[in-house]
């Protein structure tokens, strides 16, 4: 921290660049969310009037009513809950395995873990998508939740944080006779907390998000996702501007809502990754 | 203690089968199917394929739409690299000073980009950048500019891209880089100033050496996730007008998923795959010898 004296003006200066700077960051949040209550008369109006007039929930009742987009929700809703608790679970475990467990070729397995971090995620895209078809999974929950449940950062995250735990607590346990998934459920993962919420969120949140693997996958009207969803009605309803502000908000919300709650965890959490790699 | 072997398989097992399966083999498989004129034909009955060689690289060279995508990718990297950078560190060293005010607000704000999801978001910035009725050219036309038809001209369509690009990047790598900073140590910067060096001395010999580090992650990350540009031209132009914004992911997804030549579209993934390993270990040897 620096102790500087800074001047008067230079406090303005910095003060008022950085002000300037979150405007940029939130007005189009700001856009998005008055437009989306608008009716199409005040959509087009210039100069743009940032309050509506006569605000309208019509966009939001239109989108559930006629457009369907309780579906696409639930689908997401379950698709990244899925994935996280699975992706979560086993990477929780992978990496304690890598960070207590003494066996032969631990290095080098986790050095190919690692070394999937470097894979851009279109080279897999192709012989999955070839596969699941073969399977029959193309357009099903299936299709959408396993190919992204191996995290490689996940488990390399948890490997760290677990490697910083003292074997003295694993060796005490196995000396009273506890066995590994004791240790593991009731020792290992209650010191984990604060690394299980940072990749439950950062699951969660890339799963929600996802685009193209969904938008491959998912053929069928019925197994959008919210992004796909949100830019079909991009393309089809190209004149529908508040429809489609208002299909965004759904999109954005609950992710303001999980980043709201969980803060802390976010930014902690990006903060490790950034000193660690 | 030696680890029983059941509990390694159920413990390591589970992630390493799925890895293989979703992630290695596919990487060998893509390999193979890019040396293969795989079609809509073979979908169904992989025999239909055959091996051709290194005909779809042969002709992938010579397609300029390749090309151009090529062009448009590296365009979005070299420019929003240093972009996202400089602003991205500027606004983490104005955050850092003890004497800055609504640090959380800022931070908050800031990061608020990144959480969001690309594809919604860029559904608000094409309503934005709209010529006619978006805000962007009504608020440049208060200061007496007459601002371009952003998505419509095809030469400010990738700079719309990389403003959006930017945008969501900011403040992230502004976090990273706000870690960062606070790792340096204090006393290196008073041991700088007993020496009377300036601000701007202090800047170049003791911050930017002390965030090599975080700057090679912040760059490699960057290198990785910009030349993997797909959503943010998908959703604001769909590539035009006149390819204008043709990444190299958009252009494998046509190829692949709305023309099915998936032979071919695998040869784009091969390339993309050696390029971006390429520019990473050449960032990684340039820190090194340094």
């Amino acid at each position: 921290m620096r102790k500087k004296k800074t001047s008067f003006f230079g406090q303005i200066g910095i003060h008022s660049v950085l002000f300037f700077g979150s405007l940029i960051m939130i007005v189009p949040f700001a856009w998005m969310v008055s437009t989306s209550f608008k009716l199409p008369e005040e959509v087009y109006l210039i100069p743009p009037r940032w309050i509506p007039n006569k605000p309208t929930l019509e966009n939001y009742t239109d989108l559930f009513d006629a457009m369907n987009f309780g579906r696409p929700f639930m689908n997401t809703v379950i698709v990244a809950l899925s994935i996280t608790f699975l992706s979560v679970m086993l990477s929780s475990m992978a990496g304690y395995g890598f960070a207590k467990f003494k066996f032969r070729g631990r290095e080098k397995l986790f050095l190919i873990v690692l070394g999937t971090l470097m894979v851009p995620g279109q080279i897999t895209m192709i012989p999955v998508f070839l596969m699941l078809n073969q399977m029959s999974l193309v357009n099903t929950y299936e299709g959408l939740i396993f190919p992204p449940i191996a995290n490689a950062f996940n488990i390399f995250f948890m490997r760290q944080f677990i490697k910083s735990l003292p074997d003295e607590l694993i060796d005490a346990a196995k000396i009273d006779g506890a066995n590994e998934g004791f240790i593991f459920f009731k020792i290992i993962l209650p010191l984990t907390k604060p690394a299980l919420a940072a990749i439950t969120i950062f699951t969660f949140t890339g799963s929600w998000n996802s685009f193209l693997w969904p938008l491959i996958i998912a053929q069928d009207e019925s197994m959008y996702t919210l992004p796909v969803a949100v830019s079909v009605l991009g393309g089809q309803y190209t004149e529908r501007i508040a429809l489609q502000m208002a299909g965004a908000c759904i999109v954005i919300a609950p992710l303001i809502i999980v980043f709201l709650i969980a803060q802390k965890y976010f930014i902690k959490g990006i903060a490790l990754t950034g000193l660690k790699g | 203690m030696k680890t029983r072997f059941l509990s390694i398989i159920l413990f390591i097992g589970p992630s390493i089968t799925l890895m293989f399966i979703f992630l290695i083999i596919p990487i060998f498989f893509s390999f193979f199917l890019s040396l293969t004129n795989f079609g809509a034909f073979a979908m169904y009955d992989w025999s239909k394929a055959s091996f051709i060689g290194f005909e779809n690289f042969t002709e992938l060279f010579k397609d300029e739409l390749f090309w151009k995508a090529l062009f448009n990718t590296f365009y979005c990297l070299i420019v929003a690299l240093p972009v996202t950078v400089i602003l991205a560190l500027g606004s983490a060293i104005m955050l850092n000073r003890e004497q800055t005010y609504f640090k959380n607000f800022f931070k908050v704000s800031y990061y608020l980009t990144f959480i969001t999801n690309t594809v919604a978001i860029a559904i608000v910035w094409r309503w934005i950048l709209n010529s006619q009725y978006g805000i962007m050219n009504y608020l440049l036309g208060l200061i007496g500019i007459e601002g371009p038809n952003w998505l419509g001209d095809p030469a400010w369509t990738m700079p719309s891209v990389i403003m959006l690009v930017v945008w969501r990047a900011i403040g992230y790598n502004m976090i990273l880089f706000l870690a960062g900073l606070q790792n340096i140590p204090e006393y290196l910067y008073e041991v700088a100033e007993l020496d009377g060096a300036t601000r701007w001395q202090k800047f170049i010999h003791v911050t930017l050496p002390m965030l090599r580090p975080t700057m090679l992650f912040v760059t490699v990350m960057m290198i990785i996730g910009y030349l993997q540009l797909f959503q943010e031209p998908y959703m604001l132009t769909g590539g035009g007008p006149l390819n204008s914004t043709l990444s190299i992911v958009l252009y494998l997804y046509e190829q692949g998923f709305q023309y099915f030549n998936l032979g071919y579209a695998s040869t784009i993934a091969v390339i993309l795959f050696l390029i971006i390993m390429g520019m990473t270990l050449l960032r990684m040897r340039a820190t090194k010898s340094t």
